[in-house]
């Protein structure tokens, strides 16, 4: 066992945990942070992931010890008080989610990919979310998602 | 429909011009038509998740299973002992310490009455029958430990020879269960001219090979894996008075009935649960293993346990879909007026025959004629057991093979022709003056116009503009060819009918349930029996109940997916929420408006004759009295003032059994430019104008036909279940099986056109499978239409870089085996049909 600090959604948190253990396992299961969710073993799929300081990682693909320190944000507190953040806000408005289990994931990414570049074209949002996997949305009302949160124009 | 859109839509909506006919009762109100936010997204976003897997229990434990690698072998001994001694783990189970208590896996759809099925245990004692079957069971007090300890379980397998090859177990040269005998489970025939339906098919290819066309194909439906998003998770609960499953189904109405039925527990100490579900398409339709061996272990051990699958568990152990070769016979005049279609299907179920498997093939046999007028139909599907993986529904079920067969034919017919493959198409489609018409399967379709939809495809496309550009670029003999392809569809959807269910031995009725509560504040409470798992009903099941009882749409609560709440109900699948749970939920309102009447007459003093309802409120002719509906909830709360013998209550229910199917219909077109060079595909336009009805929220709508489109481009171009030659499944991660990102996929272009369902009082249709339907034959169309000068007729799925090259490369030879993947053998001819020609049709 590994004592590990950290702060998660704004709050301070100490735990003893394995060294195996994965982030979002400990978020998961130690914190209770279901928010973030597994959808694959192979880091492929991105469902997992969160914010650690400030950039979007796959929470499958880091373990809870390397986040020793770390600043994280999930899905959960994304929303500042009781604001949904811009991004959740389009991808409700655009309909860019219909069973919601990739939303988590895709939310977090498109948070990041608007930090690295605020005016992306519709190719580099579909490139910067090649990481994150949806079967219900064909990814066309994400990518408006996206665009919206831009300030973009969004055509259907 | 147009009138009552409000908001911005998704695509261009043109009434069309046919059976424009308004169902009777439509309504037009201000909800309906509109594209509302859901409802559902408000958790979604942001985080306040109800998965499955999130559920922690006081005392839970935690379940992993052990394995086979092996397709076919017997178990001759399992060593649990050093797994049992494992820190924390609190028990290991085998076939043979549940043999008793484990019960059969149902099979719902018998498809004959002389079908060949093996016993499926959740977990066998003896013998496995596909890699991945479960061996072994941890139960330990951390699903860690319970991993952990799954590889400490020494199994001893003696391997037996694995029927692999869907046509060589066809013919039964190894068996999967050598114990039946044959591999063949059912040989199901649906003949026109003995159902009365048409005429001859052999009549009209003897008449069409002397003075016709006869075109003969074969083609291969490889095996898909649903791949649904949330891996399948179950958890039961043991200890309260009912016990207590979630599962991340589709179906836990079905699942209720069905554990209780096997398991010999009481229904009513039986409770299920589907809480919040990331996807089904299919996959999640079913009654698994994992959730009968949850439910006998946690009963046995008397605690809470979990099981939640990696997923390379969900890739290799979930069933599979599709899975077929197709050969396909089709006669028409020289002038290309069909004449006969006929079919004859293999089918790989796997290694057991699953809940409805069997009949996803016969599913298809009233499809195959699609939105055609053919003179003379044969189908007939044997099904096969192999030692695969087992297969059942995935998104369309037997739809999408059907219309890939059809319209890939109805191309090859096109090119014989030398005609452009609309005009053969228009040729022989029912015409929109021409419904209702009975089709030569023998279903009535109510509506539908292909004349409007294709017209509107078309022009949204830029069609004659594409045909230019590929002539263009033909002449030039450019390096990047550019191909259009097209395909119509229809599907009957909205399952289904009890008593056809009925007469194709399907093991349950088609009805559906719903239940709407009267709240004394003014609130309204809906059950449905539809169980959703990304479709959005607590959004558009709010807009139908806020229009037809004239109250807030933020004032209506539905409530699905837990059989303590909704205790009727037959679940979603096959696009039936809509046109049949929604149809239920419209009679129940009318319901509570016919209870509250009287109520309403009696507190105003009025005549039940002299009052009208609108708007929410009952009102007496020529007075301006007036009581809203959520009043008269609370007088019958108050129940101080009613009338004698009016019980104090507006709760209603209704459950409904449809009269028909379905029938949605659309055009969809797409343009891919193909480097003729490396074999490389890229997407360029694709455009679809699907007919679905009258239309709830456009938004959500267009939502399921994006989904759909990518689901069935990706059968074309992408996915595809691979085992080796051991048997083994090859792509049984995330990293072989190529489920489509954004990167892949380009963004569409959605239309529609509406002629409203006659069989439903809203005039919707089914949209959840129509776009997976018609995207797989119109990009396989593209495809080969970009490569016709080549000489190529045939690439098979999914038209990867590599088979598209190497069919340039083998051009000339004029058939499919340029194209052939590993496993396509030319040589093995499905038997009992003659005449087999490669190529061309003569
Ligand atoms: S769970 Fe799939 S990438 Fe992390
Ligand atoms: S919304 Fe279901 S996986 Fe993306």
């Amino acid at each position: 066992m590994t004592r590990i600090k950290l702060t998660v959604d704004g709050a301070s948190v100490a735990d003893d945990v394995e060294p195996r253990m994965l982030l979002v396992q400990y978020l998961r299961e130690k914190l209770g942070k279901t928010g973030t969710v597994i959808g694959c073993d192979t880091s492929n799929c991105g469902a997992c992931t969160v914010h650690v300081n400030g950039r979007s990682v796959k929470s499958c693909n880091m373990l809870a010890v390397q986040a020793d320190g770390a600043e994280v944000t999930t899905i959960e507190g994304l929303a500042k008080d009781g604001e949904l953040h811009p991004v959740q806000e389009a991808f409700r408005e655009c309909h860019g989610l219909q069973c919601g289990f990739c939303t988590p994931g895709m939310i977090m990414r498109s948070v990041d990919l608007l930090q690295e570049n605020p005016k992306p074209t519709e190719e580099e949002i579909r490139i910067g979310l090649e990481g994150n996997l949806c079967r219900c949305t064909g990814y066309h009302n994400i990518v408006r998602a996206v665009q919206h949160a831009a300030g973009g124009e969004v055509t259907a | 429909m147009t009138a009552t859109q409000d908001e911005v839509s998704t695509g261009s909506t043109t009434e069309a011009t046919g059976s424009t006919t308004e169902a009777t009762g439509s309504t037009t109100g201000r909800e309906i038509g509109r594209e509302r936010r859901r409802k559902e997204d408000a958790r979604l976003i942001t985080g306040r998740t109800r998965w499955t897997d999130n559920i922690v229990l006081p005392g839970m434990l935690h379940m992993a299973m052990v394995r086979s690698p092996f397709a076919h072998a017997k178990i001759t001994r399992i060593d649990t002992s050093e797994a049992k001694a494992a820190t924390n783990v609190v028990a290991v189970f085998t076939g043979a310490d549940l043999a008793d208590e484990q019960g059969a896996l149902p099979n719902a759809w018998p498809i004959t009455p002389d079908q060949v099925a093996p016993a499926h245990p959740p977990m066998p004692a003896d013998r496995v029958t596909f890699a991945g079957e479960i061996v072994a069971v941890i139960v330990a007090r951390s699903a860690a430990e319970a991993r952990d300890a799954a590889e400490l379980v020494d199994v001893d397998y003696e391997e037996l020879p694995a029927a692999l090859d869907l046509k060589e177990a066809a013919e039964d040269k190894v068996l999967a269960h050598p114990e039946l005998g044959t591999n063949k489970s059912a040989l199901w025939v649906f003949d026109s001219a003995e159902a009365g339906t048409g005429g001859n098919v052999e009549e009209a290819i003897a008449a069409a090979r002397t003075d016709g066309i006869v075109i003969e194909r074969e083609f291969r439906q490889q095996r898909l894996i649903p791949a649904f998003m949330e891996p399948r998770s179950v958890v039961v609960d043991p200890t309260g008075e009912q016990i207590t499953m979630w599962s991340a189904t589709q179906i836990p109405h079905i699942l209720r009935f069905l554990l209780a039925a096997v398991l010999g527990v009481p229904e009513s100490k039986v409770r299920v649960i589907a809480p919040d579900v990331g996807g089904g398409f299919g996959g999640k339709l079913q009654t698994t293993p994992e959730e009968f061996l949850a439910m006998v272990i946690a009963r046995r051990l008397g605690k809470p346990v979990k099981y939640t699958e990696t997923r390379s568990e969900s890739l290799m152990a979930g069933h599979h879909g599709r899975d077929q070769w197709q050969r396909l016979t089709l006669s028409a005049t020289k002038e290309g007026v069909v004449t006969g279609f006929k079919v004859d299907l293999l089918a790989d179920l796997g290694s057991y025959v699953s809940l409805i498997g069997g009949g996803v093939p016969v599913l298809g046999a009233f499809m195959f004629n699609a939105i055609y007028k053919f003179p003379a139909y044969h189908f007939q599907v044997q099904t096969v057991l192999t030692n695969k993986t087992w297969t059942d529904a995935y998104r369309g079920a037997g739809r999408p093979e059907a219309t890939f067969g059809i319209e890939r034919m109805m191309d090859e017919l096109a090119a014989e022709l030398g005609e452009d493959p609309i005009k053969v198409r228009e040729r022989n489609w029912i015409k929109h003056e021409e419904f209702p018409f009975t089709t030569v399967a023998g279903l009535e379709y109510d509506s539908g116009n292909y004349e409007a939809a294709t017209a509107q495809a078309m022009a949204s496309f830029g069609y004659d503009e594409l045909r230019a550009e590929q002539a263009r670029r033909r002449d030039s003999g450019d390096r990047v060819q550019l191909g259009i392809g097209v395909s119509t569809f229809t599907e009957m959807c909205g399952l289904a009918p009890s008593r056809v269910l009925g007469s194709l031995d399907y093991g349950a009725g088609g009805w559906e349930h719903a239940s709407v509560r009267m709240l004394p504040t003014g609130k309204v409470e809906v059950i449905t029996g539809a169980s959703a798992h990304g479709q959005g009903h607590e959004t558009a099941f709010s807009q139908i109940v806020a229009d037809r009882l004239g109250i807030a749409f933020e004032d209506v609560e539905v409530l699905h997916g837990d059989t303590a709440i909704s205790h009727k109900g037959l679940d979603t699948y096959g696009s039936r929420s809509l046109v049949v749970g929604g149809e239920a939920l419209v009679r129940a309102v009318d319901k509570v408006i016919e209870k509250a009447k009287p109520i309403a007459a009696h507190l105003m003093e009025a005549s039940v004759d002299d009052l009208e309802f609108s708007g929410g409120r009952f009102t007496v002719r020529g007075t301006d009295q007036g009581l809203a509906i959520g009043e008269i909830a609370l007088a019958t709360f108050a129940a101080h003032n009613l009338p004698d013998g009016v019980e104090p209550s507006l709760d209603s229910d209704a459950t409904y059994d449809p009269v028909n199917f379905n029938y949605p219909h659309g055009t969809h077109l797409c343009a891919v430019e193909i480097d003729t060079e490396t074999g490389a595909i890229k997407m360029r336009k694709y455009t679809c104008v699907d007919d679905i009805g009258n239309v709830i929220n456009p938004l959500i709508a267009a939502g399921q036909v994006h989904g759909g489109l990518v689901q069935g481009i990706a059968q074309a171009l992408w996915e595809e279940a691979v085992y080796d030659d051991a048997g083994t499944l090859v792509s049984a991660s995330f990293v072989d099986y190529l489920v489509p990102t954004s990167a892949d996929t380009i963004s569409f272009d959605v239309g529609h056109t509406t002629t409203p369902a006659l069989t439903n009082t809203l005039g919707t249709k089914g949209v959840g499978e129509a776009g997976t339907i018609a995207s797989t034959p119109a990009v396989v169309n593209a495809v080969v239409d970009a490569l016709r000068p080549f000489g190529v007729t045939d690439i098979q799925m999914p038209c990867t870089p590599e088979r598209v090259w190497k069919a340039i490369q083998g051009a000339g030879a004029a058939s499919t085996e340029g194209a052939a993947a590993p496993h396509f053998s030319a040589e093995t001819g499905m038997s009992g049909t003659a005449d087999r020609t490669e190529g061309a049709g003569q």
